[in-house]
Parts: structure tokens; sequence; C-alpha cells
């Protein structure tokens, strides 16, 4: 691995009595596609500025490219923004915009129209440049927001929940552009972001953040396979938490008893979290299959009813209740061809395997 | 029905209490006659020609205008800076400080002249024309800071945080981002300080010198009956510049207005 671009060690932040970031340390790697990921009010957007150099940190240390940023100013940091709201200088036309930065660092006018120009180009805005800022769409402004930082060419550039303020598709779109300029121009990109699916879509790694402290640093599939406990497990994607008892633990797994499926075998490293009284079994909607009267039975198996069935066309998510267990159980199936949808009521079979469960 | 006839005449009603005396001035001063009351005699220029030859109240119009101007400027300069500060940083003492800065708003104006001049002449400084200035400063700094105040709001926090992000000091940011995003805010308060200390009478009265504002020298020509057609010739030529500067003031606002997008409804006119 190469070295981390920026290193965050142990940053404290308070708001007088309020405590926003506690002990937080990571290391960013150079070129990553990195994620501060986490509900309203986790510290995720404040350590994010911390590390723009809006907020002071009151201990700890952010390290970018190899400097020590204690005391650096955000206008001599190695790092740009785009801003939630773009914050797009509304006076000034699109030219004059991304040029903004490149006059301030006292670039020659002739350089300047070419790098405005090139970098227009490549967030596709080419020929935009006399508009005026005002009059673009909410696509048009981020992409004006992103050459407005790119053009600099920052070490690090932030993202401070960029795609938030556009309609779903656009949304869709800006992620798998940002996915690709990033690997084009190679800078590091840190996002903030509270949706989990945008975080998972275009992360190398996510940073998953609750209460002003990283829960866990992991790729994105790990994260899903993997939460390290019941709140990350919750919060990203869906999960089903079922009661459950240990019966003995044994040299490789558990032997549990989980309510309504009944016994289990569970490796041991399927608890990161350990054993306590209050551990559920858990298990994702797709780990689980409704069963086709056609198909043959699997290792595990139970009798289920459907309660309700949402249909969105590639998948269908079904609520479906199973003797022994008091709230219904999620479970999504991929509509492959000649599948049928089942009816609400319809008496089925759901199906698993013991490597899907977790315990947390 | 009947209660849209009534709002009707109430409306009408207003409309000739508000303009009906502001009429007038024009219609006596083009009235051939030294007597200010109907029936109306004949038209005529003279009280305007009257005007031009009265070289005390081209005097004291100059002295009006020149203290209108310095204490629009100096009031707005002193303004911005704690309108600005009042709106991005929260500081200890904010409110408390804020609101004493908006008493002069309140206060009698008579007090105000009162207390001032018992200051100035304290201070064994000389009334004068400077002295004038002082005092117009400190009433429309209220106003100034109540204007400016919602400009510098309105400004979203995060422009002036880009511009220091993409490397600007922040100074720069002030002269490239800020002013020029509350210039509609700056010229308002302008015109309005203007205003305000254009037909300012009490405090001009207090803490005039020798030389008299426009106000003080209009007050003093009433003692003279016959003055009074060439005073309404005086009010006709003001009302005109009054409108005209407010017509120009709006155009700019919406010149401004539209270049950033902002609603352009709203304003004077």
């Amino acid at each position: 691995m190469t070295d981390p671009i920026i290193h965050l060690s142990g940053i404290n932040k308070f708001y007088g009595d309020f405590q926003a970031l506690y002990d937080v340390t990571a290391n960013i790697q150079t070129g990553e596609f990195f994620s501060l990921l986490g509900p309203s009010g986790c510290g995720k957007t404040t350590l994010l500025r911390t590390i723009a150099g809006f907020e002071e940190i009151n201990t700890g240390t952010i390290i970018i490219a190899g400097q020590s940023m204690d005391g650096v100013p955000a206008n001599r940091r190695p790092t740009n923004m785009v801003f939630q709201s773009y914050a797009i200088f509304p006076h000034m036309t699109v030219a004059e915009n991304v040029a903004y930065g490149l006059k301030a660092r006292k670039t020659p006018r002739s350089e300047i129209g070419y790098l405005v120009a090139e970098t227009l180009k490549m967030v596709g805005l080419e020929g935009f440049g006399d508009r005026a800022s005002h009059a673009l769409s909410g696509g048009q402004r981020q992409r004006v927001a992103l050459a407005r930082a790119l053009v600099l060419k920052p070490k690090v550039l932030l993202l401070d929940e960029p795609l938030s303020a556009l309609d779903k598709k656009m949304r869709e779109q800006m992620q798998s552009e940002l996915r690709h300029l990033q690997r084009a121009v190679g800078i590091t990109f840190i996002l903030v972001t509270h949706d989990q699916e945008e975080a998972l879509t275009m992360s190398d790694r996510i940073a998953v953040m609750f209460n002003g402290r990283i829960a866990q640093l992991a790729s994105p599939q790990e994260l899903y396979r993997r939460p390290i406990n019941r709140q990350v497990a919750d919060f990203i994607g869906v999960m089903n938490f079922l009661d459950m008892k240990i019966e003995s633990k044994l040299e490789a797994c558990y032997s549990i008893e989980i309510a309504g499926l009944g016994k289990a075998m569970v490796p041991l490293d399927q608890a990161p979290a350990g054993i306590s009284a209050n551990t559920k079994a858990s298990i994702r909607p797709e780990m689980l299959t409704l069963l086709y009267d056609d198909q043959i039975a699997i290792e595990n198996e139970v009798a289920a009813s459907v309660i309700d069935a949402y249909y969105v066309g590639d998948m269908t998510y079904y609520e479906v209740m199973i003797e022994g267990i008091k709230k219904p159980v999620e479970i999504s199936m991929r509509n492959t061809a000649g599948r049928a949808v089942l009816e609400r009521g319809a008496a089925t079979r759901v199906g698993w395997g013991n490597e899907s469960i977790l315990l947390l | 029905m009947k209660s849209s006839l009534w709002l009707k005449t109430y409306i009408v009603i207003f409309m000739v209490f508000l303009y009906a005396p502001a009429i007038l001035l024009p219609v006596f001063a083009f009235n051939n006659s030294s007597i200010v009351s109907f029936p109306l005699k004949g038209f005529t220029t003279d009280w305007f020609i009257v005007l031009a030859e009265t070289e005390a109240l081209h005097t004291s119009a100059k002295n009006s205008l020149m203290i209108a101007v310095v204490s629009a400027v100096l009031a707005t300069f002193f303004g911005t800076l704690a309108a600005r500060a009042s709106a991005r940083y929260n500081f200890k003492g904010r409110k408390p400080i804020m609101g004493f800065i908006m008493v002069p708003m309140v206060l009698p104006e008579i007090i105000i002249g009162v207390s001032l001049l018992v200051v100035i002449l304290q201070l064994g400084l000389d009334l004068s024309l400077w002295t004038i200035v002082l005092g117009h400063t400190l009433i429309c700094i209220p106003f100034c800071v109540a204007i400016l105040n919602s400009a510098f709001l309105a400004l979203d926090n995060s422009l002036e945080e880009a511009s220091f992000d993409l490397g600007q000091t922040k100074l720069n940011t002030f002269w490239l981002v800020t002013l020029p995003l509350v210039m509609p805010g700056i010229v308002s308060s302008l015109l309005i300080s203007f205003t305000i200390s254009l037909d300012e009478f009490i405090i001009a009265f207090f803490l005039a010198g020798t030389e008299p504002t426009l106000p003080v020298y209009i007050w003093g020509q009433l003692r003279f009956p016959q003055k009074l057609p060439s005073l309404m010739a005086l009010g006709t030529i003001l009302l005109v510049l009054s409108i005209v500067l407010l017509i120009i003031a709006d155009y700019f606002r919406r010149r401004s207005a539209q270049k950033t997008g902002a609603n352009t409804s709203g304003g004077f006119i």
C-alpha cells in the first residue's frame, strides 16, 4: 500500500460542552474514494470541515501529504471543497467561477483561459463558460462546483453531501460520473453522505460514524457483509434481527437456537461483537429465500405465510410471518424469468444457509 | 360587493390624505399670486426665478447636500462593519451591543440634539457643518444596520468559505464576493441615510453654527409670508428630485438582482 495522503490521529473537537468528535483516527490512502457515512449529527461534516481547515480541532493531528495542518488556514491547505449548496458565486459567469482559484494563485492570464476550458470540458460543460451562473440547473451547478475545485488540482477533494439536492435520476447519473471523474484525475476524494447506497456504490472505503466516533472503517463489501456491530448493520442496508439462544460453544462454532427458524451452527468469527444476553441472529433479506413448490428442500427451511409483497420491477420485497417470530421477516427476491410474485396470504417456505447468519 | 365598495372608498381617502398635500406644492409653485390660497390666479415661473436669485438658499442647499452625502457614507461604512460582524460571528454580548446600536432609532431626536449639543460644547468644539454630520451619522446608523443586517443574513455563508477555500485571502474575499453580493443593501442604506439626513431638522437646528442646512433655512423663511410661494417652488424641485432619485436607485437594485438571479420583486417601486 502507498503512503496515506491524509493521516488523522486522536482528533477531538468540542463546541462548548458538546463533543462533536471523539478520538477520531484514520488513514486515507492516496487516490482512493473515501466516504464518511452516518446519520445527521454524527460528526461527519465536522470531520470534513476540520480537514478543510474551517474548524479548529481541540486535540489530535491532521497530516495532509506529509505536512502537519496545525495552524494552516483553509486557503493554504492542499484541499478544495465542493459545498452542499455548491456556493457558486452568483455574480460571476461559469468561467469566472472556475477561474476564481487560479486568479487567487496569480496564474498567468494566458494559462487561465486554457485551464478553465479544459476543466469545463472534463465535467461536461464545454461551451458553458459565458453562461450566467444563476441560470444553471442543479446538475450544472454541481459540475461548476466540481470544475472550480478540480482546476486547482488539489491533493484531496472534499465533497459535502454534493448530491443531496439533486433528484433521483440526476443523482444516480452524477454518482457514476463522479466515480469516473475520480478515476480519471486520480485525486483522493472524501465524500460526506448520509445515503448508505450512495456510499456503497461510489467508495473504495467507508468510515461509518455514530455520535462523533468512527464505528467501522472498511470496504463497502466488508461493511455490508461483516458489519462490526448491530448499529452499523442496521444503518447499512436492511437486516432481520431474530431472537436466539446460545445452546453451546463448540471449538469452531456456536450452536444456537433461533426463534422460529430452529437450530443453526454459526462459525465463531461471525460474532464480531462478542456474545451477550441481547445478541440477535442477524440475516440480510436476500440471504433468505422463498422456496417455490417445484424447488427441492435445502439444508434449513421453515413454513411461512406472505403478509405483504412490494413489487418494484427487478425485485420483490416480501414481509413474511414465520411461526415463533413476533415481527414480520423481510425477504427480497430477484424477479427472474418465469418466477411468479406471491400474493398476500400465500403459504410458502423460507430457506437459509448458516454461513449468512451473523451474531450481533 | 358592499365590502369591496367600502374598501375602494377607504383606499381613495387614504391616497388623497397621503398625496394631496404634496400635489399642492407644484400647484401653488406655478400660481401667479403671493398669497397661497384658492382660487388660483394664473400661471407663472417667477417663483423659480426668485429661487435662482437667492444666494442664501444655494448655500444652505449645498450645506445640506454635503452633510447628507458625508453622513450617508459614514453611516453606511460603520453600519456595514456592525452588520457584518453581527450576521457572521456569534460573539459574547452580541445581542445587547446590537440593541444599543439600534437605540437612536427610537430616541426622540430632540433628546439626541440637546445631549449632543451639551457634549460638544463641554468638549469645547465649535458648532459647524461637521457637528451636524456627527449627529446625522448617529441617527442614520441604526437604519443602515437594519438594512445591511438582512443583506448579510441573506448571503450564503458557504460563499465566503468557498472563496477562502479556493485560496483567496479573507480581505480579498470581502472585496470580490461579499461586497458585490450585498451591494443592493449598501445602495439602499446610502439612499435611506441620504434622505434621512437631507430633511432632518431638529438635530441640524441644534448643532448648526452659523451655516444653516436647507430645512433650517426653510424654517427661517416661514416668518416672511411673501416668501411662501417661492418655498412652494423649492418644495416642487425637491419632490421631483426625490422621485428621480428613487427611480434611479430602484433601477440599479433591479439590475443587480437580475445579475445574481435574485427575486426582482419588492423594493421601492
